[in-house]
């Protein structure tokens, strides 16, 4: 079997107990939640941490509280998550993207920090190291060169995180913690559209919480592309939310598309305010977005048909959001209700 | 002998497999599971390139390395290997040259895992690029980079032709002729189980090899051959397989690597190869690309076919010979065809060599055939059903190509597949989007011929009984999760009149059972039943002919049921069968039996006319149903009906469970899976990589995304099979990939002539006929392939005799 490098194990008991190993370690160290994402690419040798830090054993970040809105410990498991009471009723865009996040095993073990800190993916990195030294490797690690563009000066590979699409849709702000203190930003604010440095958190920093605002009458809706109904990662999430008036009538919305660029790709959706969800309208949204979905040849399925169908998948999650019974749609592309 | 007709009790019952506790207690121990005191670790060093010389190897830092015990490379096997005699071009590692990225180099055998494959890192190796094949074209076109210096000429491995039959004269006279082309992408095995294999050396010096291995007694003759020790020497027991579907059916570099470096240490030496490395062994299914020109009469029969495959067979030899007849051969089969050539050509590329998957390069010219045949229904204005079943093969006819049909049930699955899945009310009569599409097949119970040339028993089997009662049964069969060990135990059960539960199977282990060819072509059943029927027939006689007297009766009415040996007329009067063994015994002295079984000669008697013969031939029709988005071009499965000829089914569950197996593989090739390489933009880079070598990458279906399948097994008794059961191991995949392609039809109006069938590929057909195009993708052209003359056989109504004979008119004229 693949084998993993040797590393030094710390599991702390608590987030400032982590944050000090941290800023101690420096960059030799990383961060592990449920490691469904960094030990097969350990494996693959394109982590080589010398400390893993353990946030396993951190309580703290498995709290939920409810108050003015909804606060979610960053070491909750995706099951976890999912069987928080209302979730579904009040932040379904979130529900339906966890609960289409690889597998249930893997959801037993992965965390929702993980998730919105998941390294971004491509054909011609996620190799192992023979297979990415039979290609001399690329840009992203070990290589020179971009594959997927060659005349690309930065790594384009795939955001895949289905739960920040979600979340970004819906409102949500993340807590960092560090030894040196805490902020709090908007979730989009964490990501920046570079394959290599897709986060803007520093590598002290701990993500502890996410933060969502009241429901207040916004409904949401995700739909996910994937080859298949269990296992894969996303070739397309579509997050939407919007609060609409009694007539439905829009009166604000949000639009994020996943796994087409190396961020979550917020599409401008002011154009929905003051409008009905009307077919026509849904159309108008649906070809925006598609116009602004970059998919590259470095996933699954071919990019040009994955960008053909963007404008099909915004108007399955506006549909939704609108009223329309969509679970015979969600059978045959998801296999699953959600 | 006669013995009394007694309803059957054990075959045809569903009952748990003997060997499902083990399993699902996690108590079966696979290659991997086994550890030995004082083992090593083996990794293989495996070329980065797709096709150099290697210059130089320096192992010396590898060799020094803390924990290292023996570094192996190239020069310590000097002779090749290779299943087939025909194609012995293969080293444990690679000599002098590497073939693909992959090709192994060099092993390194450490203390464990880890520090082995630190070392492999430490090995220096100089290699010399070379030009790349990365497809049969230019395989074709460009002979001066050969691959290998045997063949036919360039990279052309094989190269084959036969002609049933004036065909262009048929065509010419035909009242429509159908010309297309079809492509069908190749894909990989996929067992749960990655290839593992422990090698140790007994208290008496010889070498035992445990392995994951489909076809123990093939490989013990090339272990022989490779290490050059004799072959009384070598044990080699297959453990049982995590599936195997033809991926280990050849020998792997990894078992003559661990086998040389137990002698050499002294030591046990494991190896566990890596989801990759199976990747990179592959052997699976050929990428074909096919021409099919048909003749058929204006009221829907065939009257002639020619049949052109081209195959992509990667860098080896492996399989391919037979590969390359199979793309043919058994085409006749199904329907009757008067008239049949076929020409096929296998290419060495510098990939992963293809071999044989499920279906045996069979699934690729059905495909090509029962798509067609959609075409010619819709043209010819016939429901393609009926038109199917109205020329399905006659029972015990021969083809044009001299195979000898058996029984069929053919008919009888395409009336169930029509009455199940309500064909009737359904095709082109579903609302636009929605349709169904029907496809036959069928498959061998076992190749007639082995794979190399000799006279003896394909499947032997011993039987040994003792007072207590238990029966132990012993059989070089292989179980590879297919379920053969049931079928071992049933078949002995059922002619005792025992539980299975007394019967004891061991199994493919060369160092105690009788020699059995393996598992491959759908052979187990049929070859290894009749040996254990006649070995417990000949039991069975035994023990009646010793027990008759205490019961008072004759041999020929002593009856054995339920665990009972008694009189046929005088139930009553009787005794256990443990009681009635211990009288035999006392009689005849210490019992065993054996069992063997040898194919009949094939009436074909021209040369080539080996492959494809069997002692019967399994049928299926398959009715899938299929949604297809307009907008999208996604497809979604529903439902599927499978009605497949068994014969009988010697434990119904198990059974089924095969059919299913095999609609799942079918539907996987049909919509997604595909083991295809990529080449970087060429002025950067000559690599040339397995574009996705990983279970999450390489798409193939989840559970989630199997629909429901419904099963009618079709039981129609072969006198050539043990108790008539036939195969279903390999048959019932065959028609799944043209019923999707046939559904999709039906659904949208589109044709997708190649595999796999993908959203994007529906997607196009249906831009090309909104505007107003032919709406089909699929391959354009077919190259040039230099076949040669064709062998020129007359079919048997037309006054042959099986043999070669000379053309009707002068060869080279075609018919205008
Ligand atoms: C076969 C397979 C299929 C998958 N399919 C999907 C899919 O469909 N969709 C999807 O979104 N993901 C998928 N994943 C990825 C992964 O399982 C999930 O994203 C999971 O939620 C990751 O969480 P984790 O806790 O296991 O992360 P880990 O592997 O522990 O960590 C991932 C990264 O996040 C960092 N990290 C973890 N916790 C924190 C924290 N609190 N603060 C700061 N940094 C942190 C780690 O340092 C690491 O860089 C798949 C994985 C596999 C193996
Ligand atoms: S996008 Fe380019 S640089 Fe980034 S991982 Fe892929 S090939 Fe490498």
């Amino acid at each position: 079997m693949m084998r993993l490098p040797w590393f030094d194990y710390r599991a702390p008991r608590s987030v400032e107990e982590a944050a000090k190993i941290l800023a101690w370690e420096g960059n030799g160290a990383m961060l592990i939640a449920g490691g469904t994402d960094l030990l097969p690419n350990m494996k693959r040798r394109h982590q080589m941490p010398q400390t893993l830090v353990s946030v396993r054993q951190v309580e703290a970040l498995k709290k939920i509280a409810n108050g003015s809105g909804l606060r979610l410990g960053a070491g909750l498991t995706l099951t976890e998550l999912l069987a928080v009471r209302g979730l579904r009723e009040r932040y379904r865009a979130l529900a339906q993207a966890a609960a289409q996040v690889a597998t249930p095993q893997l959801r037993n073990m992965g965390t929702l920090g993980g998730n919105l800190c998941l390294d971004t993916r491509c054909t011609y990195y996620n190799q192992n190291y023979e297979w990415r030294k039979a290609i001399d490797f690329c840009m992203k690690k070990d290589g020179e060169v971009c594959w997927v563009a060659t005349a690309s000066k930065r790594c384009l590979a795939v955001s895949s995180t289905d739960t920040a699409p979600a979340l970004i849709a819906l409102g949500a702000r993340v807590k960092l913690v560090s030894a040196a203190g805490e902020r709090e930003i908007a979730l989009a604010e964490l990501y920046q559209n570079d394959g290599i440095d897709y986060l803007k958190r520093k590598p002290d920093e701990i993500l502890t919480e996410v933060l969502l605002p009241q429901p207040d009458g916004w409904r949401s809706s995700y739909w996910k592309l994937r080859r298949r109904g269990s296992f894969d990662f996303p070739l397309l999430g579509v997050a939407a939310a919007a609060k609409l008036a009694a007539d439905g009538t829009v009166e604000a919305a949000r639009l994020v598309l996943g796994a087409v660029s190396s961020h979550p790709l917020v599409i401008k959706s002011d154009a929905l305010a003051g409008r009905k969800l009307t077919d026509d309208v849904i159309a108008e949204i649906g070809e925006a977005a598609q116009s602004r979905a970059k998919p590259m040849d470095n996933t699954d399925m071919d990019l040009r048909w994955r960008k053909h169908v963007v404008a099909d998948f915004v108007g399955y999650a506006l549909r939704e959001l609108r009223g329309d019974d969509m679970s015979a749609m969600r059978l045959r592309i998801a296999k699953q209700l959600v | 002998m006669s013995a009394p007709q007694k309803r059957l009790e054990v075959v045809g019952r569903s009952r748990r497999r003997v060997d499902a506790r083990a399993k699902v207690l996690g108590q079966l121990r696979f290659a991997d599971d086994l550890v030995l005191p004082r083992m090593l670790h083996a990794k293989l060093l495996r070329s980065p390139h797709p096709h150099a010389v290697i210059e130089s190897l320096d192992a010396s830092r590898a060799r020094s390395h803390p924990g290292v015990h023996l570094v192996l490379t190239g020069r310590d096997f000097p002779v090749p290997f290779g299943i087939m005699p025909v194609s012995q071009d293969e080293y444990p590692l690679a000599p002098e040259r590497v073939r693909y990225v992959g090709d192994p180099v060099a092993a390194v055998i450490a203390r464990d895992e880890q520090t082995a494959g630190e070392a492999l890192e430490l090995i220096e190796v100089k290699y010399r690029a070379l030009p790349t094949i990365a497809t049969p074209e230019e395989a074709l076109a460009h002979p001066e980079t050969r691959i290998h210096d045997y063949g036919e000429q360039g990279n052309i491995h094989r190269n084959q032709a036969y002609e049933f039959g004036d065909v262009e004269d048929a065509l010419a006279n035909a009242d429509h002729v159908f010309e297309d082309l079809f492509f069908y992408e190749g894909n990989t095995h996929l067992p749960m189980e990655q290839q593992a294999s422990l090698a140790a050396i007994d208290g008496e010096g010889k070498l035992l090899l445990s392995s994951s291995t489909q076809n123990p007694h093939y490989l013990h003759r090339q272990l022989a051959q490779v290490l050059q020790i004799p072959a009384a020497q070598i044990r080699v027991i297959a453990c049982p397989n995590g599936g195997g579907f033809g991926g280990k059916c050849d020998p792997g570099g990894h078992e003559f690597v661990v086998c040389k470096a137990a002698l050499l240490l002294g030591r046990p030496v494991k190896i566990g190869l890596t989801r990759q490395e199976v990747f990179y062994v592959h052997r699976g299914r050929h990428p074909v690309l096919m021409k099919l020109r048909t003749g058929v009469s204006r009221d829907g029969r065939l009257t002639a076919m020619h049949l052109q495959t081209l195959l992509d067979g990667g860098a080896y030899g492996s399989h391919g010979p037979a590969s390359t007849f199979y793309t043919g051969v058994l085409t006749p089969v199904t329907y009757e065809l008067p008239r049949f050539k076929f020409e096929a050509c296998r290419v060495f590329t510098n990939k992963p060599a293809c071999g044989p998957k499920r279906g045996h390069g069979t699934p690729q010219p059905r495909f090509g055939q029962e798509v067609q045949l959609d075409k010619i229904a819709e043209k010819l204005r016939l429901d393609p059903a009926k038109l199917r079943l109205n020329m399905v093969t006659k029972p015990g006819s021969l083809t044009a190509s001299w195979l000898r049909v058996g029984t069929t049930g053919l008919a009888e699955c395409i009336r169930k597949a029509v009455e199940i899945s309500g064909w009737k009310a359904k095709h082109r009569k579903l609302p636009p989007g929605r349709g169904v599409g029907i496809a036959c097949s069928t498959y061998m119970c076992g190749a007639g011929v082995s794979i190399y040339w000799n006279k003896m028993p394909h499947s032997g089997v011993q039987l040994l009984v003792d007072r207590s009662g238990q029966v132990t049964v012993f059989c070089g069969s292989t179980e590879i999760g297919q379920g053969s060990d049931d079928v071992l135990a049933a078949i002995v059960a059922e002619v005792l009149g025992v539980d299975t539960g007394v019967v004891r199977c061991v199994t493919g282990d060369t160092g105690l059972t009788p020699v059995d060819l393996g598992s491959y072509s759908s052979r187990v059943t049929i070859m290894m039943g009749n040996a254990a029927m006649q070995a417990a027939e000949r039991m069975r006689e035994q023990i009646a002919g010793s027990v008759c007297e205490t019961l008072g009766t004759t041999p020929e009415r002593v009856a054995f049921s339920q665990g009972r040996v008694f009189a046929a007329e005088d139930p009553g009067k009787g005794m256990s069968f443990a009681e009635a063994v211990a009288i035999t015994e006392a009689k005849l002295g210490t019992l065993s039996t054996v069992g063997s079984y040898t194919p009949p000669k094939p009436p074909g008697k021209y040369k080539g006319g080996g492959v494809g013969p069997s002692p019967a031939y399994s049928f299926s029709a398959c009715v899938v149903a299929v949604e297809v988005d307009e907008k999208t071009g996604w497809i979604h499965v529903p439902k599927i009906w499978i009605a497949h000829d068994i014969g009988r089914a010697i434990n119904p569950v198990l059974a089924r469970g095969q059919v299913i197996g095999g609609v799942y593989m079918g539907l996987g090739e049909a919509l997604m899976e595909e083991q295809v390489f990529r080449r970087l933009p060429p002025k950067l880079s000559a690599a040339l990589v397995h574009r996705i070598p990983s279970m999450l990458d390489y798409k193939s279906l989840t559970a989630l995304d199997m629909p429901e399948v419904e099963v009618a097994l079709i039981e129609d008794p072969d006198p050539n099979c043990p108790f008539g059961a036939k195969e279903v191991g390999q048959g019932p995949l065959l028609p799944v990939m043209p019923a999707v392609a046939n559904a999709i039809y039906d659904a949208v109006g589109v044709r997708i002539d190649e595999l796999p069938i993908t959203p994007d590929k529906v997607l196009a057909a249906l831009e090309l006929k909104a505007q107003g195009k032919t709406p089909r993708i699929g391959p354009a052209r077919f190259p040039e392939v230099p076949y040669p003359k064709p062998m020129f056989v007359l079919p048997p109504w037309e006054g042959g005799d099986g043999n070669e004979s000379k053309m009707p008119r002068p060869l080279g004229v075609a018919a205008s």
